[in-house]
């Protein structure tokens, strides 16, 4: 994968959490006039365009408010995960020479638009939801039958979980555009109201607005800009779902997209610095870890507790608070990968990983107890 | 029942819509590689054949895993929460998503014995639930 190097030059997060007076486009615009400002870069100088959103946000559409018309474009849409994706998707179209320079955006208004993304219910109309929609699926409870699994399977209990919500709290301080602040304890997070069993409303993440932006080019291009490169040193994308009717819920994508991006990247485990994990619940993080082969299947509730995923711990994660307590507009690959950036850059401060030099990040879109994807970034400083 | 979506029946799934209908609850078998799926399909994703038989289920099966839902916003499950979405084990070796109905939510556990329980729901439309077996 490290054949010609690539490189993220701008990464941009929109700092509005609640936006009731902007457009889910003008959001995205906002960001990517954010992102390409910060290298010294105009639309003019984009050739590649990637976007994925929730409801009416396509491509197209897209390329028409910004006035871009690319050479290479993709939508690719397998939920949050989907932006982690577009970044190993444009590296792979920068190395095949068609095109050089990729602007990823994402905005959305899911909290002033009231859009109830965990809770909504609803089915999209392909051949499984015929199966599954009449029984009253929704997406916290398809995240929490991983975790009454998880439980059964490895004794994995609610006050493990919870401690990834406290860590992610407590990261979230640090973070002035954080939503959620002000700390919370394990009795808060199980004293909170149950979504869907086992999961508490303080194992679910935060519904916001915001958005964000991505600027991806060549190593040789990157020299030139006013950002330090951050290196794509190589990524996975897979999928998990119940196939012909027999499967291992605790099996998820992470296992395969994890393992394609170690192999690629030629990057151990041991060498991760810090990592950012779509925390849409917490069992996410937990079973994630897993997956990813940081413990063994069944260890990850012991794995999170005693400040190990702490900044300051052994494997620090989810430093800017994560899907948990910072932000999440429905879709929140977007801002692992920024805060990967900005943390491999050195320029997050209070929350700043010491000696940040390689980080992993890894994005879950999706029904994660029913159809969900993976995909799995690696990360390198300069 | 008012709110909740009906089946979708297509030219695919037919088969098992209309054995619900009758209350029998059938899944494909490849006729070819003999390997039963579920949902039903017109291609089968190991051999790729499209001889297919629908065979009957014993309607018996365990939980495999579950979620108590106590927020749904949708029309029709909003109005009966909490409910039960589970993952039902049937004998056969197939895994379906589905309802547990007539036991206490809180009293529901994996590896839970269930049966089949058929709801009707419009003209030859019934769904399979499943409910707590001794």
């Amino acid at each position: 994968m490290s054949r010609a190097g690539i490189a993220i030059v701008c990464a941009y997060e929109h700092p509005t959490r609640w936006a009731p007076d902007k457009t889910a486009y003008q959001i995205a615009a906002e960001a990517a006039r954010g992102a390409l400002r910060e290298a010294g870069l105009s639309f003019a100088d984009v050739d590649g365009y990637a976007c994925s959103g929730v409801g009416p946000i396509g491509v197209l559409s897209m390329c028409h408010h910004l006035n871009l018309q690319p050479d290479w474009l993709d939508s690719t849409s397998i939920g949050g995960s989907s932006f982690v994706a577009q970044v190993l998707h444009a590296a792979a179209a920068i190395r095949d020479g068609l095109c050089t320079t990729v602007l990823i955006t994402y905005g959305s208004t899911a909290a002033s638009d009231r859009f109830a993304v965990g809770t909504g219910g609803g089915t999209a109309g392909d051949p499984p939801d015929a199966f599954e929609g009449v029984y009253g699926p929704t997406v916290v409870g398809a995240y929490a039958m991983v975790a009454q699994r998880h439980m059964h399977q490895y004794g994995t209990t609610s006050e493990q979980l919870a401690e990834v919500a406290v860590t992610t709290r407590r990261h979230a301080a640090l973070n002035p555009h954080a939503k959620y602040r002000d700390p919370i304890s394990v009795d808060d997070v199980l004293a909170s109201r149950i979504i869907s069993s086992p999961l508490h409303l303080l194992d679910c993440c935060v519904i916001s607005d915001g958005g964000g932006a991505l600027v991806v080019t060549s190593d040789e291009r990157a020299r030139d800009l006013a950002k330090p490169p951050v290196r794509v040193l190589g990524g996975g994308v897979a999928v998990r779902h119940p196939g012909t009717g027999r499967r291992d819920i605790t099996d998820i994508a992470a296992r395969q997209s994890g393992a394609r991006a170690f192999e690629r990247s030629g990057v151990s485990h041991r060498d991760i610095d810090f990592c950012m994990i779509y925390d849409s619940f917490t069992i996410t993080v937990v079973s994630t870890l897993e997956n990813l082969g940081f413990c063994e299947p069944g260890e990850g509730g012991t794995f999170v507790e005693g400040g190990r995923i702490a900044l300051g711990g052994e494997l620090p994660l989810n430093l800017d608070g994560g899907g948990l307590s910072s932000n999440h507009p429905g879709m929140r690959g977007m801002f692992l990968v920024i805060e990967a950036t900005r943390q491999l850059r050195g320029e997050c401060g209070d929350r700043q990983v010491a000696d940040a030099r390689v980080a992993l990040c890894h994005g879950t879109g999706g029904f994660l107890g029913i159809r969900h994807s993976g995909a799995t970034l690696i990360l390198g400083g300069s | 029942m008012s709110g909740k979506p009906l089946p979708h029946v297509d030219e695919e799934s037919k088969g098992y819509w209309e054995a619900c209908g009758r209350h029998e609850l059938r899944v494909q078998r490849c006729r070819a590689c003999r390997e039963l799926r579920f949902y039903p399909r017109a291609v089968c994703p190991g051999c790729m054949s499209s001889d297919v038989e629908w065979i009957l289920c014993s309607g018996r099966g365990e939980v495999y895993t579950f979620t108590v839902t106590h927020q749904n916003h949708a029309p029709g499950f909003r109005e009966n929460l909490p409910y039960v979405l589970a993952y039902v084990e049937l004998e056969e070796g197939v895994q379906m998503l589905t309802e547990i109905v007539d036991c206490p939510p809180d009293d529901v556990r994996i590896g839970m014995p269930v049966e089949v329980s058929f709801e009707d729901v419009g003209a030859n439309i019934a769904v399979p639930r499943f409910r707590p077996r001794s």
